[in-house]
């Protein structure tokens, strides 16, 4: 029966994440910004919640909590809401650890699980996203080709968060390539393995605090064990389509704290004898990106609930994830269009997030929910 | 519990009214479109006996065994679900078509504005003929020439005269005012003012019955799309009702102020969502017709690959599909917090705003796509076209709708934000 209510835990974890994100996440989120860094004590903080941990199961030393995909946009629209970058960190091993509990083989588990269940922050990272203008997940220029019990990995990779500090990484490259989505598999690479290098870190317009780099696989071999979910391989595109849930969960919250400091701002401007609010045209603005902002959450919340029900998701998720990237865009360039030349300068929140949310169109597989 | 899932309930209701759409009002809605101003009787025979005004009820009358509830002593009860139900109801039928739809019998809005502030003995007088064998209509009457969505600014007048008020004025735009006034034995609610100079605390909603003398239609509209339903101007020329067809109360209480025009307000926190609703069946029309299209012409659509690698087609229908499914959970949305006895008022425009919007570019795009076919009255994605432009005008326009949401959302009085 169609309900729009929490359940008392989803709001907790919400009343929780939400707290974290306004102490911890949001004062320092322009410092983050300008230095290229995020303070380990609050990556620490952050992994206190358990997020990840909670939602593996104690047979992998997690605290076993059911798996929800609608609890966990919850609290990313949370911790987009605080901050992009951060959050991005902070839920950057989600990706390894959620594949592999979706779709590893029990060694995988076993194996790679327990790590992310610990009391200190566990870096891991994936590599996905491709420096091509037309990159596309479905069409990866990335190769993983069989040989024998091996696998031999060539290409280049861009946006990989963490690639540094990660022991692991998943990497994503085509198996058959030409197969779309059905022909990409998914390897769990070690960062020191030969034949992987990573360059310099990033330099991009937004998510600057957090570290992401560009990653070359050059014959580089792994065993046909380090494919993801074995001989059977995996089911690409639910990976993809969990990720894309947890982008437009981050998209909506990020947009909602944006949309937050518009409305205040133009309630105390005064321009012309009253607040700028007081015109339609700047009242107009708001009031469309209330509506898109919420319409957005109940797009991420159908496809969620669907992945929970064993629905099909994919197409939601899709939908869901492209309508967040064009709405963050349009919330976010009228929180700084709403604030004027004050939008424009770096004192204000409102610039950060436009370079942040011009992101989301580019941003594939980072999170998982 | 987040939940997307119908009921058992209104999945099979749904199903049904998906079926009698599909078989017995698409059929008729290219005819009814070309020969405006007749109506498809047999048709509306047969729903008043079927349904004895309940799929009407969607419209407004079907809140009567929630009514007592919301207020009263929450008891343990089959779920509270009457106006999402009404929803769903509603956009499978104008799935069928919107103006055969709009022309079904039922309360109407004057129902519902009976049902949201009329006593009980109003709503005994006034509602039970809805369930009758006969098809009969209500109309809501606000709307003037120099006042629409400018509500406060009516001029028409009611003056109490003995026991009985005098109405003088004109009003435009009523839907299905003949439908009530002339083809059944029905009434039209009519704004009016009892005291101009108190603006919108003088402005009170009256019961007018088919029949009244001084009551006269003196203009059935022509319109682009919607043309099944009937809307009318009608004039008032002393025209006399009893005392007791006020709907609240008669006083112009200075403190309590807009107690009743507030009152009447917030019958549109369940219709304006139900339009959205309208909207959202036609809209749904015109998506499924270009998905079946496509399959036929062998055109695969790619979901989940980059919106820059699609197709411009693609990359068009996949907005088209998810604008439909935003407006869609908005629309549940605010209906399932009426139905949860939660102010709604606020999200009841948000389903407005983006249906109304989404959907008459949803359907212009539609056309667009459809080339010569589509702009060709062979096909029904024209008249969708025409159809649902209304949805971002009447019930409070798009921008009437954005007013509403931004004054909520800034904290604005009507004062501060004009
Ligand atoms: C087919 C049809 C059926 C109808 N049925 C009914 C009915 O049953 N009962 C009834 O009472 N009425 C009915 N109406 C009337 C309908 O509700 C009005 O037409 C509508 O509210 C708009 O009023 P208006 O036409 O006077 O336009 P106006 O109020 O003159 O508006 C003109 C334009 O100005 C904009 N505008 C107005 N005020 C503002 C503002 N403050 N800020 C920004 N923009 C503004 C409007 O959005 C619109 O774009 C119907 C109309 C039609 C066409």
């Amino acid at each position: 029966m169609v309900s729009f209510e929490l359940s008392d835990e989803q709001k907790m974890v919400q009343e929780t994440v939400n707290s974290f994100a306004a102490d911890q996440m949001e004062p320092i989120m322009r410092e983050c910004d300008e230095q290229n860094a995020i303070p380990a004590e609050v990556i620490s903080k952050g992994w206190e919640l358990g997020l990840l941990g909670g939602c593996i199961p104690e047979e992998y030393e997690g605290f076993g909590e059911e798996i929800s995909a609608v609890t966990g946009v919850i609290a990313l629209e949370e911790l987009g809401w605080g901050d992009l970058s951060m959050a991005l960190h902070l839920m950057a091993p989600s990706v390894l650890a959620i594949s592999v509990l979706d779709q590893g083989t029990e060694e995988q588990k076993k194996q790679i699980l327990p790590a992310f269940c610990g009391e200190e922050f566990k870096a891991a990272s994936c590599a996905l996203v491709e420096p091509y203008y037309n990159f596309c997940a479905s069409a990866l220029r990335t190769t993983a080709v069989n040989d024998g019990d091996e696998y031999v990995l060539n290409g280049k990779k861009c946006l990989v968060p963490l690639a540094e500090e990660s022991e692991n990484m998943l990497v994503f490259a085509a198996t058959a390539p030409g197969m779309g989505f059905a022909g990409v598999d998914a390897f769990i690479v070690p960062v020191s393995a030969k034949g992987v290098k990573v360059g310099e870190r990033e330099k991009n317009m937004g998510i600057k605090a957090l570290a992401t780099y560009p990653v070359t696989f050059k014959d580089c071999r792994v065993p046909a064990a380090a494919r993801l979910g074995g001989e059977a391989g995996c089911d690409f595109l639910r990976l993809l389509s969990r990720s894309r849930l947890a982008l437009a969960a981050l998209a909506v919250g990020m947009s909602r704290r944006a949309l937050e400091h518009s409305r205040d701002y133009a309630t105390q401007r005064i321009a012309f004898g009253e607040p700028i609010g007081s015109r339609q045209a700047i009242a107009f603005m708001i009031a469309e990106m209330a509506i898109e902002v919420d319409a957005t959450r109940l797009l991420a919340w159908e496809a969620a609930w669907r992945c929970d029900r064993n629905i099909d998701f994919k197409k939601e998720a899709a939908l869901a994830k492209n309508y967040a990237a064009d709405m963050a865009m349009m919330v976010c360039d009228r929180g700084v269009q709403i604030m004027g030349g004050h939008g424009y300068v770096r004192d204000n929140p409102v610039e950060l997030w436009f370079r942040n949310a011009r992101g989301f169109a580019a941003f594939e597989g980072f999170v998982m929910v | 519990m987040i939940d997307f899932e119908l009921s058992p309930r209104i999945k099979a209701t749904r199903n049904m009214i998906h079926m009698f759409a599909e078989s017995a009002v698409r059929p008729l809605a290219r005819q009814y479109d070309e020969q405006e101003h007749e109506k498809p009787w047999d048709l509306l025979n047969m729903v008043q006996k079927v349904m004895g005004g309940g799929i009407a009820g969607a419209f407004g009358t079907e809140k009567k065994e929630d009514k007592g509830e919301g207020e009263g002593e929450p008891k343990e009860k089959k779920p509270k679900e009457t106006n999402l139900a009404g929803a769903v109801t509603v956009e499978e039928i104008f799935w069928g078509d919107a103006g055969i739809a709009l022309s079904f019998p039922g309360p109407g809005l004057g129902g519902a504005a009976v049902q949201a502030s009329g006593t009980p003995e109003q709503k005994e007088k006034f509602l039970a003929r809805f369930t009758g064998d006969k098809p009969v209509w209500g109309a809501m009457a606000i709307t003037e020439p120099e006042a629409g969505s400018d509500t406060a600014n009516i001029k028409t007048t009611a003056v109490l005269d003995g026991d009985e008020w005098v109405l003088n004025g004109e009003k435009i735009f009523v839907t299905s005012g003949k439908s009530a006034l002339e083809d059944s034995e029905g009434f039209v609610v009519v704004w009016a003012t009892v005291d101009k100079s108190a603006g919108r605390a003088g402005i009170k909603p009256f019961i007018v019955e088919h029949g009244t003398p001084g009551m006269q239609i003196t203009k059935i509209e022509d319109k682009m799309g919607i043309r099944c339903s009937d809307t009318v101007s009608i004039s008032f020329m002393d025209c006399r009702i009893p005392k007791e067809n006020i709907l609240g109360s008669p006083e112009v209480v200075d403190k309590t102020k807009t107690e009743g025009f507030k009152k009447v307000m917030a019958t549109f926190d369940a219709t304006r969502p139900l339009v959205a609703a309208m909207a959202i069946g036609v809209g749904q029309a015109a998506l499924d017709f270009l998905r079946e299209y496509l399959t036929e012409e062998g055109v695969e659509l790619r979901y989940g690959i980059n919106p820059h690698r699609m197709t411009s087609l693609e990359r068009d229908i996949m907005q088209m599909e998810a604008d439909l499914k935003a407006a869609r959970l908005l629309t549940w949305r605010a209906l399932w917090m009426l139905d949860n006895g939660l102010r709604n008022d606020l999200q009841a425009s948000m389903a407005k705003a983006k249906a109304g919007l989404a959907v008459t570019r949803i359907t212009q795009k539609a056309v667009e796509i459809m080339g010569p076919l589509g702009y060709s009255r062979e096909l029904l994605l024209e008249k969708w076209m025409r159809d649902s432009k209304i949805n971002d005008i009447f019930e409070g326009t798009g921008q009437i709708q954005l007013l509403v949401t931004a004054r909520r959302v800034l904290g604005f009085t009507r004062e501060q934000l004009k």
